[in-house]
């Protein structure tokens, strides 16, 4: 395809507590993201999603397998330079808007807290200067600076975590439910903005979110994930065009659809994970057709492969 | 067809103001609406349009600085609207009226067991002690989908998942047999796969007791899934009212427009997705004409004057809009959500 391959997590896992009280949240993920693509991570709360996302950018630490940023590895045991590039390089936009911003700092602080971090050659004026040019970036006026986060709402507070996130010229961004917490109105501003300065800085984006319908609007691929487990991956029109992996037909059959006569005649999927037998056949993680991931044992994927067959014939 | 059917509440020219820092906030400004028996009418509109504080209106939980500063509510031959104390909201509360808050996270008590929290409702409404409240909490969590209810009786909240705890709520809300059930935002916290599981439950729920329900939303796709018409809301009052299909294939305000033109489905890949410029207005200060003329792309003179009336559209169908009056210009709602067919 010619495509750069930017962050590449190979066979990632991730586990909380010690012992008995362990914990497995992710579990033997591997996916490659490419420079200048929009990539989701769907899947239900508690599939790991959001831990995949903080165990990319090192807060939480991974238990096996490895992290390419670049080429470098970047999880486990890192030099101090590395480490400092990884901040600057990659940067997370938070969940919700209302705890994620400190109560007690001004925008001032908060936009520019990073910057104090690593440039510290800065002077205090041009840190301002810059400040102000972020915040008129994403939609803000720069006298907004000064103020409290509790003085703006939940679009504007959004916007302001999402230039904390820009101020370190980032060039990949992980964007975790950035607009859950958002209502429909300014749900869509900020995921106009997002995708504007997107474009503008060739930023390479992971977009995690339970919403489908605004992951296929603003994908390029999905990762579908149920339990720490990858179970498919596709390009995003393929994906919901030509589901394989039964967890991911019954996520799609959920999505409510705003057209009351197909909503009201929809026949919802149910998903039992206990219709795999995986006790002799072990699943693997396969490429079924080019560009398009699915997880199942050698019966399930002579199956997928009859799907698939039969599309490419019609 | 409507007029034959029973009106359960009749909401008449209803004035909600709160009193904020010393200044008066018209949070409902005139608004009537009758409410059917057995039908499901689902409430739509941003935050901060008066959708909850509406209802809170018909089981007395409106905030403290809050108060109707005229209209009525008629239920049964009472007026809700001149309930003064809590004595009088409680023949009223639980057993007519229930609700389903959103956060099912904090809307039940952590220190009490499931079962504790579903018999109180029993407890307080029907009377019902000891062994008697718990086989009936029993039956009740049983019917709500929770598997083993002797069992997870005994359990506490955090014992339980999401969209569990979602149905511990409808529990209790249903305890007492009520008549209408107010769902706030039901499945706003919860998963697509389990939010689907949810309102497929009301659903069942109010065929089988005959409910009246009202869903309180600003998910389109949950309003095309549960309800019978649609009440569209927007700066403290209704813009529009229709049946489920006139509201979404015929609509005539233009925030409706606006609403589902926000829709991420209708939206072209990498283009912008529609969005409504600026912010609702402050209720603060009294709103001339028409509350959504300075969002409004195309405004009309008169929609900064005076205050539309509704227009009636059909029996069922009215809009709040100088658009529908015989002198506006004909003017065509916007191209992409003619497109909502073919979603």
């Amino acid at each position: 395809m010619g495509k750069d391959v930017v962050l590449s997590v190979r066979d990632m896992e991730v586990t909380f507590g010690a012992r008995r009280k362990k914990f497995v949240a992710v579990n033997g993920v591997s996916f490659d993201v490419y420079q200048g693509e929009t990539f989701g991570l769907v899947g239900e709360s508690g599939s790991g999603k959001t831990t995949i996302g903080r165990a990319i950018i090192r807060v939480n630490p991974t238990s096996r397998g490895d992290v390419f940023f670049k080429g470098q590895r970047i999880n486990g045991r890192i030099s101090r330079e590395l480490d400092r590039k990884v901040i600057s390089e990659i940067q997370m936009v938070f969940q919700d808007p209302m705890a994620s911003l400190n109560d007690r700092a001004k925008v001032d602080y908060i936009v520019s807290e990073g910057l104090r971090n690593i440039n510290k050659s800065l002077s205090a004026k041009e840190r301002r200067a810059k400040v102000g040019q972020m915040l008129s970036e994403v939609g803000l006026l720069p006298e907004f600076a000064s103020r409290f986060p509790h003085e703006f709402s939940g679009g504007q507070r959004q916007r302001i975590g999402i230039a904390r996130a820009l101020i370190m010229e980032p060039s990949f961004i992980i964007a975790d439910e950035p607009i859950s917490a958002l209502d429909v109105s300014i749900r869509a501003q900020v995921l106009n903005h997002l995708s504007k300065l997107q474009k503008e800085r060739n930023l390479t984006t992971i977009f995690i979110s339970h919403d489908l319908a605004v992951v296929r609007f603003i994908t390029d691929r999905i990762a579908v994930l149920h339990k720490g487990v990858l179970v498919e991956l596709a390009e995003t029109e393929t994906l919901f065009n030509n589901p394989l992996h039964p967890y991911t037909r019954a996520l799609l059959s959920a999505v409510p659809l705003p057209n009351p006569i197909k909503e009201k005649q929809k026949v919802l999927t149910i998903y039992n994970p206990l219709q795999h037998d995986y006790s002799t056949d072990k699943p693997m993680w396969v490429e079924i057709e080019p560009n398009h991931f699915v997880h199942g044992n050698a019966a399930e994927l002579e199956k997928y492969r009859a799907i698939t067959d039969g599309k490419c014939s019609d | 067809m409507e007029n034959n059917r029973k009106v359960l509440f009749s909401i008449k020219d209803l004035n909600v103001k709160f009193s904020l820092r010393g200044q008066m906030l018209h949070a409902i400004r005139g608004i009537s609406l009758d409410i059917y028996e057995g039908e499901s009418l689902a409430i739509a509109g941003e935050s901060g349009s008066g959708k909850s504080v509406l209802m809170k209106n018909l089981i007395g939980l409106l905030d403290k600085n809050g108060r109707i500063e005229s209209g009525s509510i008629m239920y049964n031959g009472k007026d809700l609207a001149k309930f003064k104390n809590e004595r009088e909201w409680r023949t009223i509360r639980g057993s007519q009226v229930a609700m389903v808050m959103q956060d099912p996270m904090t809307s039940l008590n952590p220190l009490k067991t499931v079962g504790w929290q579903v018999s109180e409702a029993l407890r307080y409404n029907q009377n019902k002690r000891g062994n008697e409240a718990k086989q009936c909490a029993v039956e009740i969590l049983a019917d709500v989908g929770i598997n083993d209810p002797e069992r997870r009786y005994n359990q506490y909240p955090h014992e339980f998942s999401g969209g569990m705890r979602q149905r511990v709520v409808i529990a209790i809300a249903m305890a007492c047999n009520p008549r209408l059930l107010i769902c706030d935002e039901p499945t706003t916290a919860l998963d697509v796969t389990i939010q689907a599981q949810i309102l497929q439950l009301l659903k069942e729920l109010q065929a089988k007791y005959n409910l009246t329900m009202v869903y309180i939303t600003h998910d389109l796709g949950v309003v095309a899934n549960v309800a019978d018409r649609i009440a569209v809301m927007y700066a403290g009052d209704i813009v529009e009212i229709g049946t489920c299909d006139e509201v979404f294939f015929n609509a005539k305000h233009p925030y409706t427009w606006a609403l589902l033109s926000s829709l991420p489905q209708l939206g072209e890949r990498k283009s912008d997705l529609f969005s409504i410029k600026g912010t609702p207005p402050n209720l603060f200060f009294g709103v001339r004409g028409d509350a959504f003329a300075v969002r409004n792309p195309l405004p009309m003179a008169i929609d900064f004057l005076h205050r539309p009336p509704y227009f009636q559209i059909s029996p069922t169908h009215k809009a709040r809009t100088w658009l529908l009056d015989p002198r506006a210009p004909a003017l065509e709602p916007p191209e992409q959500i003619e497109s909502i067919k073919d979603i």
